[in-house]
C-alpha cells in the first residue's frame, strides 16, 4: 500500500484538473475562470487526503456517498464484483448539460485508470428516469486530452474570458455576478 | 427573503436548540429563526454565548456593534472572508497604480455627484453637477479628488435648509452631532456603512483595501468608498422623508448644551423603516430581475470586483427613478 501511495501522487501531479472544471469549460468559460480564480459564489469541496480515502472509499462499496479522491469528486460509487470494475456514479436533474456531464464522468473513468482502477461511468437521470453509460476508448481519450490540456492553458495563463450572455445565464449562480 | 434584525435594547443572546433567543433585561423573549436572518444590528449592550456564535458562524450571520452614538464600533464576522489571492493581488495592484487608484476614486465621487443632483433635482434645487464633474476630469491627486468631493458636498448640504422644513440644518456637525438633522445623518451613515460591510464580505474583495479613502484610515475603509455612492439615496432620502412627514420630530431626541442625538424611539423609527428601504425592490435594467435595495450594494461589490479583475470596466451605480 505504501508504495502504490507515492505513484498515485506523482501521477495526480499531472492530472490538476477537477471534475467540475471539466463541467464548466463546456458550460461556460467565464464560470470555469471565475471558479478557478476561487472566485467562485458556491461553495466548494474539500480535497481530502487520497490514500485514506480510496482506502475507505474503493471497498465500501454501494454507500450513497460522494467519493472524493483529491481532485475529483464522485457522487457515488458501486463495485462490479463478478467482473471486478467499479461503476462510477453521477446524479443530474437533467441532461441539459448532457456534453458536459459526458466528459466530467469520462475524465473520472480516465483519471482512475491512471490510478490503476479500472470504471465504467454511469449518469443517473432520476427524474427523466434515465441511465447512461460511458465507457473509456481511445476516440474519446483522444477528444478528452486536449480538453484537459485547454483548461490547463487557462489556469496558467492571465486570460480573462468575460461573460457573455446565453440561455442558462439566468439559473446561474454568477448571473448577478456576470451581468450587474 | 432574509432580513436584518435590530437589537435595540440591552439583553442576551442564548441558543436553545437550532434557535437563537434575545432575552432582554426584564426577561422578555423572543425567538429569532436564525436560517431568515441576513445580519445582527446591536444598539445596546448585547451579549452573546459561544454556541450563539457557532450557530450564526453555520448562517454566516454578521453582529454589527454601534455606540451610543449610533457609531460604528465594529463587527463579529464568524467566517471572514471569501479568500481569492488572484483578487487581492489585483485589488492591491489596482491601488498601487496611481492612474487605476484615481479612476475608481474619481468614479466613485461621480456616484456621489450624480445620486445627490438627482436628490435635489427631486426639490426643484439646482446643482451644477457638470462643474464638479469638469473638476473631477482635472485632478490628479487623491487629495484634489477628496478636495472637490468635499466641496460638492457642501454644496449640497448647504441646500439642506431648502430641503427641511421642521428642522433646522445650519453645518455639519459630527462628533458629536450637534443638531436633529446632523444627529440623523450621523446615525445613517454608519448604519449604511455597517450594512456594505456585509456586502464585502460575501465577496472576494478585501474590505481594507479601498481608493478614495486611504486604506489605513480605517479598518473596512472599502466600505467607506462604497457606501459614499449610496448615501444619498439610502440614507439622505430617508431622512428628507421622515423628517418632512413627521415621522420624525423633537420628541425623538435627547438633548444636551452641545449635542443631539435619537433617543430609543427616535432610533427605532429610524431603523425600522431604514429596513424597509433595504428590503424595497426595484426592477434591476440589465439584470431584468427584481432587486431589494440592499442587493444593489452587492451588486455594486461585484462591479468593483469584475473592475479589478480586468473583466469590465467600473462605473457607478446611479439612481434611475
Ligand atoms: S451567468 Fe452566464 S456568463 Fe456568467 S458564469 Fe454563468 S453561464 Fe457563464
Amino acid at each position: 500500500m505504501k508504495k502504490t501511495n507515492i505513484d498515485f501522487e506523482k501521477e495526480l501531479n499531472k492530472l490538476n484538473v477537477r471534475g467540475i472544471e471539466i463541467n464548466y469549460y463546456f458550460i461556460c468559460k467565464t464560470k470555469l475562470f471565475l471558479f478557478m480564480n476561487n472566485m467562485g459564489l458556491e461553495k466548494n469541496h474539500e480535497n481530502v487526503e487520497l490514500g485514506k480515502l480510496l482506502h475507505e472509499t474503493s471497498y465500501r462499496s454501494n454507500k450513497d456517498k460522494e467519493v472524493i479522491i483529491n481532485k475529483i469528486a464522485i457522487d457515488f460509487i458501486k463495485k462490479n464484483k463478478k467482473e471486478d470494475f467499479i461503476e462510477i456514479h453521477e446524479v443530474k436533474k437533467s441532461d441539459k448539460m448532457e456534453l458536459a456531464d459526458y466528459y466530467q464522468i469520462l475524465y473520472y473513468i480516465y483519471y482512475l485508470k491512471k490510478l490503476g482502477i479500472e470504471s465504467k461511468g454511469v449518469i443517473n437521470y432520476p427524474n427523466q428516469n434515465k441511465k447512461k453509460e460511458i465507457t473509456l476508448n481511445d476516440e474519446n481519450i483522444k477528444n478528452l486530452i486536449p480538453v484537459i490540456q485547454e483548461i490547463e492553458k487557462i489556469r496558467n495563463s492571465n486570460l480573462i474570458i468575460p461573460p457573455k450572455k446565453k440561455k442558462y445565464c439566468k439559473k446561474c449562480a454568477y448571473y448577478e455576478f456576470c451581468f450587474s | 427573503m432574509k432580513y436584518n434584525k435590530y437589537l435595540n435594547s440591552e439583553g442576551k443572546l442564548y441558543r436553545k436548540e437550532n434557535t437563537v433567543y434575545f432575552m432582554d433585561t426584564k426577561g422578555k423573549k423572543t425567538p429569532i429563526p436564525v436560517e431568515k436572518i441576513y445580519a445582527l444590528y446591536c444598539y445596546k449592550e448585547v451579549s452573546f454565548t459561544s454556541s450563539v456564535v457557532i450557530l450564526l458562524a453555520k448562517y454566516n450571520i454578521p453582529i454589527h456593534y454601534f455606540g451610543r452614538y449610533g457609531n460604528y464600533v465594529g463587527t463579529f464576522y464568524p467566517k471572514g472572508e471569501n479568500y481569492s489571492g488572484k483578487v487581492i493581488v489585483q485589488q492591491s495592484e489596482n491601488y498601487l497604480n496611481s492612474d487605476k487608484r484615481h479612476y475608481i476614486a474619481k468614479e466613485f465621487v461621480k456616484g456621489s455627484i450624480l445620486n445627490i443632483s438627482k436628490n435635489l433635482s427631486r426639490y426643484k434645487l439646482d446643482y451644477d453637477k457638470e462643474k464638479y464633474i469638469t473638476a473631477l476630469q482635472k485632478v490628479n491627486r487623491i487629495t484634489d479628488i477628496m478636495n472637490v468631493e468635499a466641496l460638492m458636498r457642501n454644496d449640497y448640504y448647504n441646500n439642506f435648509d431648502n430641503i427641511f422644513k421642521n428642522f433646522k440644518y445650519e453645518k455639519r456637525s459630527r462628533r458629536p452631532p450637534e443638531n436633529e438633522i446632523n444627529a440623523l445623518i450621523s446615525f445613517g451613515n454608519s448604519l449604511l456603512y455597517s450594512t456594505v460591510i456585509s456586502e464585502i464580505f460575501n465577496t472576494h474583495l478585501n474590505p481594507s483595501v479601498s481608493y478614495l479613502h486611504e486604506p489605513y484610515e480605517r479598518r473596512y475603509s472599502l466600505a467607506l468608498d462604497i457606501a459614499d455612492v449610496f448615501k444619498p439615496i439610502f440614507v439622505d432620502r430617508l431622512i428628507f422623508n421622515l423628517v418632512n412627514k413627521k415621522i420624525i420630530n423633537e420628541n425623538h431626541f435627547e438633548k444636551d448644551l452641545n449635542s443631539c442625538l435619537l433617543n430609543d424611539e427616535g432610533r427605532a423609527i429610524f431603523l425600522s423603516k431604514y429596513n424597509e428601504r433595504l428590503q424595497k425592490t426595484i426592477k434591476h435594467r440589465k439584470l431584468n430581475r427584481n432587486v431589494s435595495y440592499q442587493r444593489l450594494l452587492r451588486l455594486e461589490c461585484y462591479k468593483l470586483e469584475k473592475h479589478i479583475m480586468g473583466i469590465e470596466q467600473y462605473e457607478p451605480f446611479v439612481i434611475w427613478w
